[in-house]
Order: C-alpha cells, then structure tokens, then sequence
C-alpha cells in the first residue's frame, strides 16, 4: 500500500500493541511484538493485552479488529520457551489461568469485535480469534489455521477445546484438535472457521461491513452438535480412543487422549468449569515427559534451522548431477522450493523420467497449477552441464565410486563462479578421500540427504577436515533455503544416521537369523514408538544398498554383516524394489515375511535391538561426529523417526540413566558378544549432571515420573572429543 | 527540446547473431503434442539462456512470433519471456505476418538493435499446429444464447428442435489459417497454381521431396543440428532429440502412391512433397556490437534486416524471389556471391517455381523489373542442404528462424561468406534476410 487509510486517534499504546480508531469509530487492535519476527503470546503480550482491554472499552468504538503489524502472520501461539520453565503443575495452572479472563473480556466485549487474519494463526493466537465475532482470513497460501498443540504433547489451553467445537462442529473441532493439522483459508472457509476469504485489496472494507452489519455470529449447526448428544457422546469417545490407540497410544502420546477425556467429561458442566478443566489438564501434560521431549525437539529444530539463516548470499541456483532416484528427488524438491535448479546427467532419459516424478510430486503438493508450471520451469535438464557456472551450490549425486566422484568433481571445480561451494550427497565415502583430487576443498561439503526427499525433514551437512566455516554455512544456508533442517556432522563412514541405524538394523536381522518372525521384530520396534520395523526399513532401503554401506561402516571389524543379510542380496532378494526381501511385496504392498512367521522373540530382542543403538549413538557423541547432545537427539528423530515421545537417544539414556545402560550393556556383551562392549564414551558421560537432575526434579514436582533433563549440563564439552 | 535519440546507430550497423537454439520439430500424428506453444519457447530458450556467460537480465527485449498461440497465451511472448526468467521490466512483444513470423521476430530486432533501442534482444518464432483450436460456427453460438434464454420446458424444446446437426459440426481453424482469406484457395491449391505455371511435374516433386528427406537423414546421421536442437524433455517421461518429420528409407516408388490432397483427382501436390504440419520453437539471440564488445560474447554471425515483398496471393509461393530480388538490389549483393540458400519448403512445387523463376528471363523482366538478365540458376547442391520442411517439419512462426539459425551455423561449418534465408508467406508475401559469417 502506497497510501495508509487515515486513522483519527490512538487511545492506547504500548510495547506489542496498539489500538488506532478510524474514521467510521472501528477500533484497530494491532499486534506487533517487538524484537520478534513474529507475533508470540508470551507473558508480557498477555498482560499488555490485559491492560489494553479497559481502554478499548473506554473508547466506546462501533467495533473492534485484531490484526497484526507483521507481514509474517497474524499470531504464531503462544510462547514455547516459557513452556519449558514450568517445573510444577500448579506452576503451569496459575500461569495458564492468568489468561481465562483476558480472552473472556475479549469475547464479553459488548461491540461486534473481528480477528483479520493474514498469513499463519496458530495455538493461542487461533484460540484469540475465536473469542471474537467474526474472523476474515486473507486469500494467501500462506494463510494457516490450526491448533497443532497435539504435536507438543499438550493441547490448547486458552479455551480452544471449548471455543471450537462450538463454532465449527463437535467431530470437525475434534479433528482439528486430534491432528493437529492447519487449514488454509479456504478449507477454513468451508468448515466455518472463518467468515470471509478474500484478498488483501478487501480485507478492510469486508471487516467494517461485518462490524457495520454485525449479523448474527456463526455457531455449529444442530447436526454439527448431534455426536455430543446424550449416548451417542461416550460412544463417540469410545471409537475416537480406539482409533487414536492404534496412532499414537496413551501411554507415549497422552494428550489427544486427554483431549478425548476432556471432551467427554464436559456433557452437564458449565462454561467455565469447562475452561478449568482444561487448564487442569494442560497443566498435567506440561511436566510429563512426552510433552518435555516434544517442547525440546520442536526448539531444537528451530535452532537447526536457525544454522542455516543470516548467510551472506541467499543460494538461489543448484547444478546436480546425476539424475538418479537421489539426485532427481533432490532436483525435483528444490526446484519446488524456489531454487533455479540445472539438472545434469549423460543419461537422457534419467532425466526425463526426473520431470516426470516431479511432476507428480508437484501435484500432490498443489493444486495451483501455475505453482506447479513454475516449478516445471525451474527445474532445467542441462546435459552439457552448463549450470555448473551459474550455480551458488553444485551438488555431486552419481553413483558411489571414490574415483568417479573424485574425477567429476575435479572438473568442476575449476568453472565454480566465485563465492559457490561444491557439494556431494554421498552417504558413505569419507569427503577427505574425495576432496583429494580438488584444489579447494575448503569450498567442498557433504549435503546428505535422505530417502524420500520429500518427506524426511534432515539434511547431513558434512564437515570434511579441511572443509571452512564459511562453507558449512554456506551448506546450512542452502538446507533451510529449501526448507529442510540441517545438522552438522564430522566426516566419517555412515556420518550420524547411517552409523547409528545400521547396529540396530544388524541386530534386527540377527534376531530373524535366530529365528525370530521379521514380523514380531518390527512389531517390538514399533512398541518402542518407531514407525517402522527394521526389517521392513531394510526391505524399503534395499538390501542391497545396506549391505554395502555396512562393508563401508564395517572397517573396525566390529560389526559383523549378518550372513542372512549376504544370503539374502545373493539370491537377489532385495526387498520391497525386487519384490521379495524378509517379505513379500504384491504390487508395492507388504506381504506376509519369507521366514517361519510364528518365530517369537526373545525377551531381550527388543532391548538388544535399542542397546545396539544407543550404544553407536554413545559412539557418534564420543567421536564428536555431532558434538552438541541436543542437536545430535533431534538429527536422529528426524533423520529415522526415533521414537519423538522419548525425545532421542540421549534423552532416553538419560532417562534410565547412563549407569543402569552399562550394567545392561555388559551383561548382553556376557551372552551376546563383543558388539554389546559398551562404547569407552559412557565413560565420558557426566554421570553426575544426569544424576543430579533426577533428584533435584523429584523433591520440586509432583509428579514422579517427569524428568525434564538439565540440558545445559548435558552440553558440557566433553574433553578429547573435538 | 531535443526528440532525436541520441543512441540511434547507422542504418547498416552491424547485428550479430550470438547463438540460437530450436526444439526438435514434433509431427502431430493426428493428435495434439504434450506442449503448448508457450511451453516449446521455454523448452528452446532454457538451454539457449543456460549457456550464455551472462544472466537472463541482460535481455533488453523479447520479440516472438506466433500465429496460433493458445488463448491463455495472449502476447506469448510475454508468456515466454517471464517463465524464461527473464526480468519483469524487459519488455516483450508478439509480431506475426503469418508463416514469417519468426523471420519478422528476427527483422524487428535487428531493426530495433540499428535503431539504438535495444542492445541485446531474444527473438525467434513458435508454433504449436496440433493445438490449433476447434471453433464453434457462429450459428451454434447464436443457437446456444436462444437456448439459455428459454426459461419454460416448452421454450426449451422449440429451441431444441431449431437445431441443426449440421451445426454441431466444428470449425478447424488450423484449415481456415491454411486458407487464403482474399482468393479462397487452400495453401496447397497455391502450389499446384505455380505447378501449372512452371510446368513442373509430379516426379521432379516427388524427387525434390526425398532430397529433403535424404538429406535429412544424412545431417541428423552426421550430428549436424547438435549445436542448433535442444532435446525435448516431455513430462511423460519421454525424451525426444530429432526432428520427427523424417520418414527413413524413403524411396521415390513410395511417394509416387501418394494421393493428391488438395486438387483431387489429377492434382500434383501430395502430402509428402509438402510441409509437414508440425509444432517446434527456435529462438535467436540479437546482439550489438558494444554488447558483444561489454559481454565478451563469440557471435555466429551477422544479419541484416529482412526485405519484403508482395505478389499476388494466388502465387504466394513465389514470395521468396521477390524479397530476394529486392534484398540482393538493396545490399547490392551479386548474385554468385551468395555462398548458400535456405528457402523454406512450403511444397515442393512451390520451391522448384522460384529457382525457376530466378532463372526465367520473361519473370525476371516483367515482374521483378530486372531488364537486363535473370538473376541466374540456383544450384541444388547450394540450396536447403541439410533438408527443408518437407522432411524437418514447418511449425509457422518458427521456420523463418530456423532456417536463419541453420544457414549460420552451416557457414560457419563449411566456413563459407554469405548465405540468403527467404520464406513464403500466405496471403501473397515473401521475405529474405542476409546472413554472414564472422
């Protein structure tokens, strides 16, 4: 906007807001918190708003309308990190409660009040437009609604398991609730959520009709409110629990659950004992673990992606080569995510069938389809390998063979424009040997992805030993660019997640080789919380491919390859691609296992198969392959999913505590083998900071099984491991 | 006030050509090809961008031609030029004068370069002919406002029974585009004209057709168009590297069958002594000499602006020797100096008339106003090389650049001087352009 619309007077400043009047006496609310990119309910925000309201009130305006300052979003939700402060229950109680009545004044306001909401509304900030009459959400992609608490493991606890369900429908709130998912404006438009959709050139004209014609608020239509009708509510319950066990079970995942109990328990209570149920309930998931592990998980991948923001150049251009499943995928991600991308390979039709995936990929992802053409655009089939000279960052995919690697790279080196870095995505070759034939291997870094680009969030930044710091930034500059998370790690064979899988995918097969049914070792591990088995991970991968970054990993000799593994890739049985590994696959789908499926496993299998992997995690940590204990648990659940509830490997040692590992560690070293010697970097792990949470945490809360870990004792460097 | 532009160059200042970049030529098969014709631009101007040392924001001007673009691509070049990347303020336009308008794309911007304009300019032609739309006949659109206006059941089913089948019967536009608007004759009914005037029979047709179709084979055989033709990468997953309109192991006994398609039953134009009905795109890139100078640019070649020329539509085929009489009299261009031809291969008939006509005494003197001698013979091994749209395929708008991009690239590989690219155009027009090395 060129010109601002003429606002009369401001009856109320302060830090994060301002009320502004216009002409026709509507009262502008705008939030802008100060030194935050966006909008965040944190404590202060709230009690400005607190001490906003009575003004607001004095004011006497035709109606009111919350907006926000920031071109980001409207209101991101509340603020996480005073999340992790609450050490009690009541503490969490009195803190949430403060808010009850700042949004109840709110919604008791007696002028027609309208949230108008532009680009994301999440959490407390979805929970304070509901307070309002109406809500008008501008017609952009990057408008957001939603409640993903659930993914916190907690839920709304300013009112919003209230609020909603009266607006929009018991099941469609409950929905909303369970998942956590976020609407665009339009879906959110078609359950009811908002009133209006239109583009920002409406926004103010179609927020002053509704407050000009204040029509009668929405509510849930009769049929909307029917499975919260006497009966039909706990059966409603019943199936909603069952299906959820099935997801995410109460005992790793407590809060949809306690959504479901909340929603159940309201039938004959008032208004606002409803909201204090809520509040008692929050509080309670706030200090248990699932929620802790979450909170942290979620604050650590924002600091990952943080690594990647404030470079010196934005990346704008990718060259890769090697149209393959990875480097295509690769091409094909970016390109959707904004970067020019030239895609080079010898091979013509490697390439075409690169656009081809691409396509479908871009299709799933939108519907807009000059979205998606410019995507197509973007993504450029370059087989003379033009790009190289245009690229920020030139990224190797080709097949995993040191001397090829090493040749192509070597070539390209030369024609790198200046400021761009050189890349490769391989997953097993040490990047000292490759960068051997390169004039500049300051400039040369691993980006490693993982297979499907498009759904794993982690990117392996490699370091190589002469790799610079300006060039892992350059690589983590690039990984958040294109929406991905990035994790530094040291050069070494597997780097961090590979290593750290394949003794836990080993132990798995060597339960199958003793007789165990694939079937009730993938089952164990998904009791665990993983989502998915080893075995089946294996079949996914290839057995191929495992087999051979075991060779890889397998120089010191102490993992030996299982011979069921090597039986298996001779007789050409490689999994879900050839259709048949330790199962059967009938068009894509998995079948019933090759072995005696009734094989039961034995009472130590599933701790053999988490002992294996905690004790290469302890490795990785002690050989400084990631030396920041916060960043390595996070990289591992989202490099392989590890159970996010437990909050990764290390928080889940801690947990039992690093002395109870060893002693399990060597009694399987005693039955099992050499492979169970417990890492000499347990050693180095300070027992004592884990010790000294656990005590502290059990006088001060009171609730016994929450332990939220010290983590800035947890990061203390670890002498010899840098 | 001063109006003069202080930029503007001498009217023969030189233009280079710094490289150029076409698709394969795609033949229709009956069916509409995965591209649209905003989509073949990109697919040529991609790699053409991709290797020059410069970004895409050097481009002062986008000029294409196109005469069927798609109705969702209105000023296509536009279209071609922002999915092309290049910057939002280079302005872009679209030039057509029918089957040259990818030759008047070239013309503009050589034009506009001399002109101090623009400095460097991307322009070429595109044709998407197997998207060419179907038409409703206007009594049908008539019939349907009837229709949405009756409101009762009554109304509706007199309205019904007021429609003819006949009506339902689409208009293929790309047929009225082939049609000459003042005289009715179809494109091919112009070439059995000149057939008859020239007194050239079916088997110097069928023989000129499979010289373009060896020569053809033999030049994509040799690699000759791999710096000219970008693959084509479909979204199927389909790759395509050369022109489709190739029929290998051609042979005169095969195209004597063929049935006549315009004149039935004694006609002499066949479908494979005519032009392909194909898709493609080329693309040129147009600069000055300070912007070669600046950019440190290794140009192709130079151009001159195109002549022009008007004839009677009836024999619009004979185009080509009226632009060139008045290209080679304007740049005072001996006739033998000429290293190599391209005249564009609408029909067979069409292309054997003008070398007759160049050569023709009685043409000469009274329809080119050349008194003195013919221009001279045109030797066939000095014209359409490397083939010509009868075997490679004429997407409109792009043969009047293709044959510029090919004619460089061939003086440059048999490093020869001079060269004349000339094209026919329906309605009764002929345009020719020089081409030089450097």
């Amino acid at each position: 906007m060129y010109i601002q619309t003429y606002l009369t007077k401001t009856p109320y400043q302060s830090q994060h807001w301002r009320v502004d009047m216009d002409e026709n006496n509507i009262a502008w609310v705008t939030i802008d918190v100060v030194g935050s990119s966006a909008n965040i309910l944190s404590g202060d925000v709230l009690e400005e708003l607190a001490k906003l309201l009575p003004s607001l009130v004095a004011a006497k305006p035709a109606g009111a309308v919350f907006r926000s300052g920031k071109k980001s979003g409207f209101i991101a939700g509340a603020d996480i990190k005073e999340f992790t402060q609450f050490k009690t229950v009541a503490q969490a109680r009195d803190r949430i409660r403060k808010v009850r009545p700042i949004f109840m004044g709110i919604e008791e306001l007696d002028f027609p009040t309208v949230a108008q909401i532009s680009g994301f509304c999440l959490g407390g900030g979805l929970e304070l437009a509901l307070c309002c009459d109406y809500r008008v959400a501008e017609d952009l992609p990057a408008t957001k609604l939603g409640l993903p608490e659930v993914k916190l493991g907690i839920h709304p606890g300013f009112g919003g398991t209230v609020r909603l369900p009266r607006l929009v429908g018991e099941l469609t709130a409950l929905d909303m609730i369970l998942t956590g998912k976020s609407l665009s404006a339009k879906k959110a438009k078609k359950i009811g959520l908002v009133d209006w959709v239109v583009p920002a050139r409406h926004l103010s004209r179609t927020v002053t009709a509704l407050i000009d014609k204040h029509p009668t608020p929405r509510k849930s239509k009769a049929i909307q409110r029917l499975a919260a009708a006497p009966f039909i509510r706990s059966s409603v319950a019943y199936f909603l629990r069952k299906k959820l066990e099935k997801k995410a079970p109460k005992a790793q995942y407590p809060a949809p659950h306690a959504v479901i109990d909340l929603w159940q328990d309201r039938e004959f209570i008032e208004t606002w004992e409803q909201y204090d149920q809520e509040i008692d309930s929050i509080a309670n998931l706030f200090v248990g673990s699932t929620a802790q592990n979450l909170i942290s998980l979620f604050l650590q991948g924002e600091r990952m992606k943080e690594l990647g923001k404030g470079g010196k150049v934005k990346p704008q251009r990718l060259h890769v080569v090697g149209a393959g499943v990875m480097g295509g995928d690769i091409a094909a991600w970016c390109a959707f995510n904004g970067m020019t991308v030239t895609l080079q390979d010898t091979n013509q039709t490697m390439i075409a069938n690169t656009l081809q995936r691409a396509l479908k990929l871009f299709k799933i992802k939108t519907r807009d389809r000059h979205i998606i053409q410019a995507a197509m655009d973007r993504l450029i089939p370059d087989i003379a390998g033009y790009g190289v000279k245009k690229a920020d960052v030139v990224l190797e995919a080709i097949f995993e063979n040191l001397e090829a690697k090493q040749k192509l790279l070597a070539a390209m080196e030369p024609q790198l424009k200046p400021g761009a870095i050189l890349a490769t995505n391989t997953s097993s070759i040490r990047l000292e040997d490759i960068a051997k034939s390169l004039k500049n291997p300051d400039k040369f870094v691993g980006i490693h992805f993982f297979n499907p680009v498009s759904r794993m969030p982690l990117v392996e930044v490699v370091v190589g030993e002469k790799t610079s710091q300006e060039t892992i930034k350059a690589g983590c500059n690039f990984t958040t660019a294109i929406r991905r998370s990035p994790l530094p790690v040291k050069s070494g064979p597997g780097f961090l997640i590979n290593r750290i899988l394949m003794p836990y995918l080993f132990e798995g097969i060597q339960l199958v080789a003793e007789g165990a049914s694939p079937e009730a070792v993938d089952n164990a591990a998904k009791e665990f919380g993983m989502p998915m088995g080893p075995i089946t991970l294996v079949d996914v991968v290839g057995l191929d491919i495992c087999l051979s970054v075991a060779k890889i990993l397998d120089t010191s000799g102490k993992h030996v390859v299982p011979p069921l593994l090597q039986h298996l890739v001779d007789r050409h049985h490689l999994g879900k691609k050839t259709g048949q590994g330790f199962y059967r696959y009938v068009k894509g789908k998995q079948g019933k296992s090759i072995t005696n499926s009734h094989g039961n496993l034995p009472n130590d299998g599933s701790l053999r198969m988490f002992a294996a992997l905690v004790n290469e995690t302890v490795a990785c940590f002690s050989d400084g392959v990631v030396d920041d204990i916060d960043l390595l648990d996070t990289g591992v659940v989202f490099g392989t999913g590890f159970a996010p509830f437990r909050g990764g490997p290390m928080h889940y040692i801690a947990k039992e505590g690093v002395d109870t590992w060893i002693t399990k560690l060597e009694a399987l070293q005693q039955t099992h083998g050499e492979r169970f010697t417990p890492h000499p970097g347990w050693k180095i792990l300070d027992f004592s900071a884990v010790n000294f949470v656990e005590e502290r945490d059990h006088e001060k809360t009171d609730f016994r099984h929450n332990t939220p870990m010290a983590r800035k004792h947890f990061m203390r460097p670890v002498p010899g491991t840098h | 006030m001063n109006i003069i532009n202080k930029n503007t160059k001498a009217k023969d200042s030189p233009v280079y050509v710094v490289d150029g970049c076409r698709t394969p030529f795609l033949t229709t098969r009956g069916q509409a090809n995965p591209f649209s014709a905003a989509d073949l631009a990109v697919a040529a101007g991609r790699p053409l961008l991709l290797r020059q040392p410069f970004a895409a924001d050097e481009i002062e001007e986008v000029i294409l031609g196109c005469v069927i673009p798609a109705p969702d691509e209105v000023n296509i070049a536009r279209v071609a030029s922002l999915r092309l990347g290049c910057n939002i303020k280079t302005p872009a336009w679209t030039v057509q004068r029918n089957c040259a308008s990818g030759m008047q794309a070239l013309d503009t911007a050589v034009r506009n370069i001399q002109g101090g304009h623009s400095g460097l300019i991307l322009a070429g032609g595109v044709e998407a002919m197997s998207r060419a739309p179907l038409q409703w006949r206007p009594k049908l659109v008539e019939w349907m406002s009837g229709w949405l206006k009756a409101r009762s059941l009554k109304a509706k089913l007199q309205s019904l029974a007021s429609l003819s089948i006949k009506e339902l019967r689409p208009v293929i536009t790309l047929l009225k585009g082939l049609t000459d608007p003042s005289t009715g004759l179809s494109m091919g009914q112009t070439a059995e004209e000149l057939a008859y005037e020239f007194a050239i029979d079916r088997h110097a047709m069928d023989q000129f057709a499979l010289a373009s179709q060896n020569r053809l084979e033999k030049a994509q055989k040799d690699g000759l168009f791999n710096e000219e033709i970008t693959p084509l990468f479909s979204h199927d997953g389909a790759v395509i590297k050369d022109d489709q309109g190739l029929h290998p192991g051609s042979n005169i006994k095969k195209l004597s069958k063929l049935k006549p398609v315009f004149d039935r039953p004694t006609g002499l134009v066949t479908a494979g002594n005519s032009a392909q009905i194909t898709d493609g795109a080329c693309w040129l890139l147009l600069a000055d000499e300070a912007t070669v100078k600046r950019l440190n640019l290794k140009p192709l070649g130079k151009i001159t602006p195109a002549s022009w020329a008007g004839l009677n539509p009836a024999q619009m085929g004979l185009g080509p020797v009226h632009a060139i009489d008045s290209l080679l009299k304007e740049y005072k261009t001996p006739f033998d100096s000429v290293d190599y031809w391209e005249i564009n291969e609408a029909f067979a008939a069409q292309v054997i008339a003008c070398t007759h006509a160049m050569d023709n005494p009685e043409y000469c003197k009274h329809e080119l106003d050349k008194k003195d001698k013919p221009w001279g013979r045109i030797a066939p091994d000095r014209l359409n090389v490397d083939g010509g749209a009868i075997s490679i395929g004429h997407p409109v708008s792009a043969s009047g650049a293709r044959i510029v991009l090919h004619l460089l690239h061939l003086l440059k590989r048999t490093k020869t001087k001079r060269g004349v690219a000339a094209i026919c155009i329906g309605g009764g027009q002929g345009g020719a352009m020089l081409a030089e090395a450097v």
